[in-house]
């Protein structure tokens, strides 16, 4: 039937057609949401009541004010802290599995494996390894003869570290599979080059594999800061927020102020501060990179 | 690149050793536990060896109590519609965008790129509102609805794809008289293969160890699939080791043959959507 059409009527067709359905989930489930929650953070929503009234800036005055809110950023910081040191692990790999080496396909499933498992899974599994009493992790301290009675998970100082020492066993084989694919798109004569002009391993690091790899530190970098401060997963299953929410995330709070307590209209702003820190946080590493870049 | 010298190459070794250990000791614990009886778990160390690799009746146990069977059903269902949709969505969708020019082309991608900014968590408090007056909490329509939408990653390794197809081909179909439909799905979707290849392989992982949408879209305990019936298990059995490990293997086994067998189109796929 399409046949009957000129070309260029069947390109509009297509066009409109082809497009209009994906357009619509995107906006339906992406941008409508992020607008009525901008919307939701300047009302006192309980989330069933038709009524929404207007409280201006009450929720955001909140937000700040208001410690329990706003004082679990510190929790994430530990995200944050052990993502850094995960990607200088996944550059590290990455250069040496792209180097001359045996095994290295193996070494490179092995490592990345983690990053397909199931997460909930991933999470349990770590349960048993950080148990206090039978944790193999104690076990195993104990048999080199060092103090293996540390409850991991119980200790509210470091049981954000623990729970991010997850996170690096899930996410550096995927952080290391990126990096590895771009010093492979880096042209092996530069090295050759930089060989007969005398430059050595560490002098070819710094100046021919790093500023070949600086879009890829900024999208790990950027897919850190923004992991850390997006965390939920791993303490949600594992700790649930204990021992006396100190575990807890921004995000669960979120999660909580809106399902659990049911005042939308306070979650709502939550979640707008969240996206200005995103946005924030890519602005600055845009200027920042984009000046180093050049 | 690095000079040849033997301290270099212990390092190397050394660490690759030592990361292979960090990365296989947290699964070894499952696997040797989920083989032991009751009783030898409360008298051997839970890292030793189990008596035998042939004892299997924690699986029995946990794959009834946690209803593995329809939570695999169910996610298998999910998976299948969502992959179904999907497909053919995006890559109509990057026919469209990758072979013909108009306006609003270069907007219509970014908002795409864009939306990855949005913590997605973060919406649902919103999404739920939206899923409840579509009457589809508790089915399995609200987790496939928020599923099928194209994500960025999905419309570059299209689009990268439908580039390297030459127009030529598109030009001899039209000559000979077949629709611009016809190209599509005669032409260019079957040539589209590895890479419909990669996104039915990376988007089954997201479904399959995704938690918070089934969780918070389908608490119904008949709609458990994988992760939640995990979730559940664990509530009522946390003590129980044995099993639980061995429910935590029987959930960990799909995905990893996944990956051993078409490792190279998972590499691909998360490769190309970030060198990009």
């Amino acid at each position: 039937m399409l046949n009957n059409l000129s070309f260029k009527k069947q390109r509009l067709l297509i066009i409109l057609g082809f497009t209009i359905v994906p357009l619509l989930l995107l906006l339906t489930f992406s941008y409508y949401p992020t607008l009525e929650l901008i919307h939701l953070s300047f009302t006192n929503w309980d989330g069933l009541s038709p009524d929404k009234s207007w409280i201006g800036w009450d929720n955001y005055k909140e937000v700040f004010s208001n410690s329990e809110l706003f004082g679990v950023f510190t929790h994430n910081f530990a995200y944050f802290a052990v993502g850094i040191v995960q990607n200088i692990a996944a550059i590290y790999f990455a250069i040496v599995l792209n180097g001359k080496l045996r095994g290295k396909l193996f070494f490179r499933l092995l490592l990345f494996l983690p990053y397909i498992l199931n997460g909930v899974a991933v999470s349990y599994l770590f349960g048993y390894v950080f148990d206090t009493t039978q944790g193999s992790l104690n076990l195993l301290l104990h048999a080199i003869g060092l103090n293996g009675d540390t409850s991991w998970l119980g200790n509210e100082t470091f049981v954000n570290y623990t729970l991010a020492s997850i996170g690096f066993w899930k996410f550096m084989g995927f952080n290391m599979v990126i990096y590895l694919a771009a010093l492979q798109s880096i042209p092996a004569d530069l090295y050759e080059a930089a060989s007969i002009d005398g430059a050595t391993g560490w002098k070819q690091f710094l100046y021919i594999t790093l500023p070949n790899i600086y879009k890829i530190i900024e999208l790990n970098f950027f897919l850190t800061v923004t992991g850390a401060l997006e965390v939920f997963d791993l303490p949600f299953v594992l700790t649930n927020g204990g021992p006396a929410g100190s575990s807890e995330t921004y995000v669960m709070k979120i999660l909580e102020t809106a399902f659990q307590f049911n005042n939308y209209g306070l979650a709502s702003a939550m979640s707008v501060v969240l996206l200005l820190f995103v946005v924030v946080v890519l602005s600055i590493q845009r200027l920042i990179f984009s000046r180093k870049g050049e | 690149m690095v000079a040849r010298n033997p301290v270099w190459n212990t390092v190397k070794y050394l660490s690759l050793l030592v990361a292979s250990f960090l990365v296989v000791f947290p699964p070894y614990i499952i696997i040797v536990n989920a083989f032991k009886t009751k009783d030898e778990f409360d008298t051997k160390s839970t890292m030793s060896l189990p008596d035998s690799f042939f004892h299997l009746s924690n699986f029995g146990h946990a794959f009834e109590q946690a209803n593995m069977s329809r939570a695999f059903g169910n996610t298998l269902l999910i998976v299948g519609i969502t992959l179904i949709f999907n497909i053919l969505l995006g890559s109509a969708f990057c026919y469209a965008v990758g072979r013909f020019h108009f306006k609003g082309k270069g907007l219509l991608v970014g908002l795409f790129l864009m939306a990855t900014v949005i913590p997605s968590i973060t919406t649902q408090v919103v999404n739920y509102k939206t899923i409840q007056h579509l009457h589809l909490t508790n089915t399995l329509g609200g987790p496939i609805l928020l599923y099928i939408g194209a994500d960025i990653l999905q419309i570059y390794i299209y689009l990268q794809f439908i580039r390297n197809i030459p127009y030529d081909l598109d030009e001899c179909a039209m000559i000979e008289g077949a629709s611009l439909f016809r190209i599509y799905w005669q032409v260019i979707f079957p040539l589209l293969a590895p890479a419909t290849a990669t996104i039915v392989i990376l988007k089954t992982i997201s479904i399959y160890n995704d938690m918070y949408t089934p969780f918070l879209y389908m608490p119904k305990p008949e709609l458990v699939v994988v992760s939640t019936s995990l979730m559940r298990f664990f509530g009522v059995n946390s003590g129980d080791w044995q099993s639980v490990s061995a429910a935590i293997i029987m959930i960990m086994i799909p995905t990893s043959i996944i990956y051993l067998f078409l490792q190279k189109y998972i590499f691909a796929g998360v490769t190309s959507g970030a060198v990009k």
